[in-house]
């Protein structure tokens, strides 16, 4: 048996893998609750945050606080990039059928997945972590625990709270949680739903797109970690339940926990745990462990 | 009336050989495989109405199953390859027996989430698939009889194996017309229609749908087989979550509506992708492009775009 501070080690890296996860599939769970589609694009946005904070800090040079503008910089160009794609291309297939809606997406995954080829080349990039946090390591119980590490675990609850609060709390909240329940009343009532869908997209595509701008300084940004990403974030929200706030944070804190602890004790098979998990969730509980049953 | 055309093109595809280029028989030999997997996808997708998002599971099923007893065991070709429908059968049973108790997005999850455990399997299991390498150096099966065989005696062995692809999907592709076409498949439509009719009148859907899946999820394993002879090799990420959707897009761009819409998408796909591909390296860039005009343009895929065409030039003339 491992000793507790190793066992402790396992669980912070665990948490740590959870946080990053929250984020990306928070955005997903997003999109999934108002337009009730899954989103295969948003791992690419991920992935184009990361790209996007490699390429800022190239622009902006040496100095101060530079990792921190260039993460806020690729956030919100992503953000930006989401509003469009919903403006202008996504629009215009909520008549039609799911399965059109879900290709759409993926086709959008082949697409940018492809253009961020062209413009980064398939070598990986990488990000050194900012002078503030990087280098420096807390001990405790025997565990290192690096600073970047920590913040990244005490950001994932704030981000959660600021973002439950906002959902629950402010006018735009209140309008985005009523057009998930029933957008043709919100929209007989006066509200702009079509801005509201866009500004969901926007939301949705920033907390991607700061996943990947925060994850590219302890993770090489590399073409593929899209389609990986995509596919752990829809376990994520599967275990929690699709479209439930709490449920996504939970999910990915018993995704994080699943692996850290899977590759501990069966290193062969902790992605066979991850999925087994996935399907055992959606025999016995489809609508996920936080969720509510779908009409 | 129906059948001459198909008996001509089963006839020209396999004069293909003839042409006496080998790229033109592996080119043919790709997309006949990829048709067969197609087809059997629509089986669920088109004529069911159950969009799976895991198909790729029992492609890989069945590749690993051929390749496996074939490599390994050495055993002939005339049991490895149905071995690869039955398995693939089993599995689909296995999974689907759980898929079909739920509905949309829930169902394609589910099917995603045992594709991915296939995967995960075929990926880690070094002894026996061996792991992220795969297995390479797939034998061809013994076709030496096919060598004493006037008219084709001379043929390389490629394209022996590509002989007897062209029977055996023609094989394949005719039962499952049969299938489509009998009161079984008449059933699996209405339940596309409308499932709840369907339990009116005294259907159990589930076990239609169930049965439906099964049989998608042989045929899959079927063109495995064949694939990972025909790549010389089977790999983890012939059951990955993209392959799944690589014949989902097949299905759509030919046209899910339509029997032979699917194989018409497999054979544009393989085609387009070899005139790219001698262009430019970004080929998911086109596809996905692609994909988008026709998503706003035809809904209907190929084949519906070719359809209503015919309609309008009949209403023309």
């Amino acid at each position: 048996m491992p000793d507790f501070s190793f066992i402790f080690a396992q669980s912070i890296s665990g948490l740590t893998a959870a946080m990053f996860l929250f984020l990306i599939a928070a955005g997903l769970s997003l999109i999934f609750g108002v337009l009730r589609v899954l989103n295969f694009a948003h791992g690419t946005f991920y992935m184009l945050g990361a790209y996007a904070a490699f390429q800022f800090m190239q622009w902006l040079g040496p100095g101060r606080g530079r990792f921190w503008l260039a993460a806020l910089g690729a956030a919100a160009a992503i953000a930006l990039l989401g509003g469009l794609v919903e403006r202008f291309l996504f629009r215009h297939l909520y008549g039609a059928e799911e399965l059109y809606q879900l290709l759409f997406t993926y086709a959008l995954v082949l697409v940018l997945g492809d253009a961020a080829k062209m413009l980064w080349g398939t070598q990986q990039k990488s990000v050194s972590a900012p002078p503030e946090l990087g280098g420096k390591a807390l001990s405790l119980f025997g565990a290192t625990i690096p600073y970047y590490n920590l913040f990244i675990i005490l950001l994932g609850p704030v981000i959660a709270l600021g973002f439950w609060l906002t959902l629950q709390r402010t006018r735009a909240g209140r309008f985005i949680r009523a057009a998930a329940l029933d957008r043709e009343t919100l929209g007989a009532l006066g509200v702009n739903v079509d801005a509201l869908y866009t500004w969901v997209f926007v939301l949705a595509s920033f907390l991607g797109g700061l996943g990947g701008a925060l994850i590219s300084p302890m993770r090489a940004t590399t073409p593929g970690m899209d389609t990986e990403i995509i596919v752990e974030a829809f376990v994520v929200v599967v275990i929690g339940g699709l479209g439930s706030f709490w449920g996504t944070f939970f999910g990915a804190l018993i995704y994080g926990q699943v692996l850290s602890f899977g590759i501990l004790f069966f290193p062969r098979f902790s992605i066979f745990a991850v999925f087994a998990l996935m399907a055992a969730v959606l025999i016995l509980r489809p609508w996920g462990l936080l969720g509510r049953p779908l009409k | 009336m129906r059948a001459p055309w198909e008996l001509a093109l089963l006839a020209a595809a396999l004069l293909v050989p003839a042409l006496g280029s080998r790229f033109y028989t592996f080119l043919a030999n790709d997309v006949l495989i990829w048709a067969l997997f197609a087809t059997s996808l629509n089986l669920l997708v088109g004529y069911t109405g159950l969009v799976s998002f895991g198909h790729a599971a029992y492609f890989g099923i069945g590749a690993y199953t051929t390749g496996l007893l074939m490599k390994k065991l050495s055993l002939p070709f005339l049991i490895a390859f149905p071995a690869a429908g039955v398995l693939a059968g089993g599995f689909a049973l296995l999974f689907g027996f759980f898929c079909v108790r739920l509905t949309r997005i829930y169902f394609a999850m589910l099917t995603l989430a045992f594709a991915q455990i296939v995967w995960a399997i075929c990926f880690k299991w070094n002894e026996v698939t061996g792991g992220e390498q795969g297995m390479p150096e797939i034998p061809y099966p013994s076709l030496d009889w096919m060598g004493r065989l006037p008219l084709v005696g001379g043929l390389r062995t490629s394209d022996h194996f590509y002989l007897v692809t062209v029977v055996l999907v023609a094989l394949c592709l005719w039962v499952l017309r049969r299938v489509v076409g009998s009161p079984f498949g008449r059933m699996l439509t209405t339940i596309r229609e409308n499932a709840e009719r369907a339990e009116f009148i005294g259907v159990n859907v589930r076990r239609y749908e169930l049965a439906a899946f099964v049989l998608a999820g042989a045929f899959a394993g079927l063109a495995g087989g064949l694939f990972g002879i025909f790549n010389r090799g089977v790999f983890p990420d012939f059951a990955y979550w993209t392959k799944s959707s690589e014949v989902l897009i097949m299905t759509l761009l030919g046209g899910m509506g339509t029997f032979y819409g699917p194989a018409l998408g497999a054979l544009a796909l393989i085609l387009l992708n070899q005139q790219i591909v001698s262009y430019t390296e970004y080929w998911p860039f086109v596809l996905g492009t692609i994909l988008i005009v026709l998503l706003f343009v035809f809904p209907g895929g190929l084949a519906g775009a070719a359809g209503t065409a015919l309609r309008r030039l009949r209403r023309a003339a």
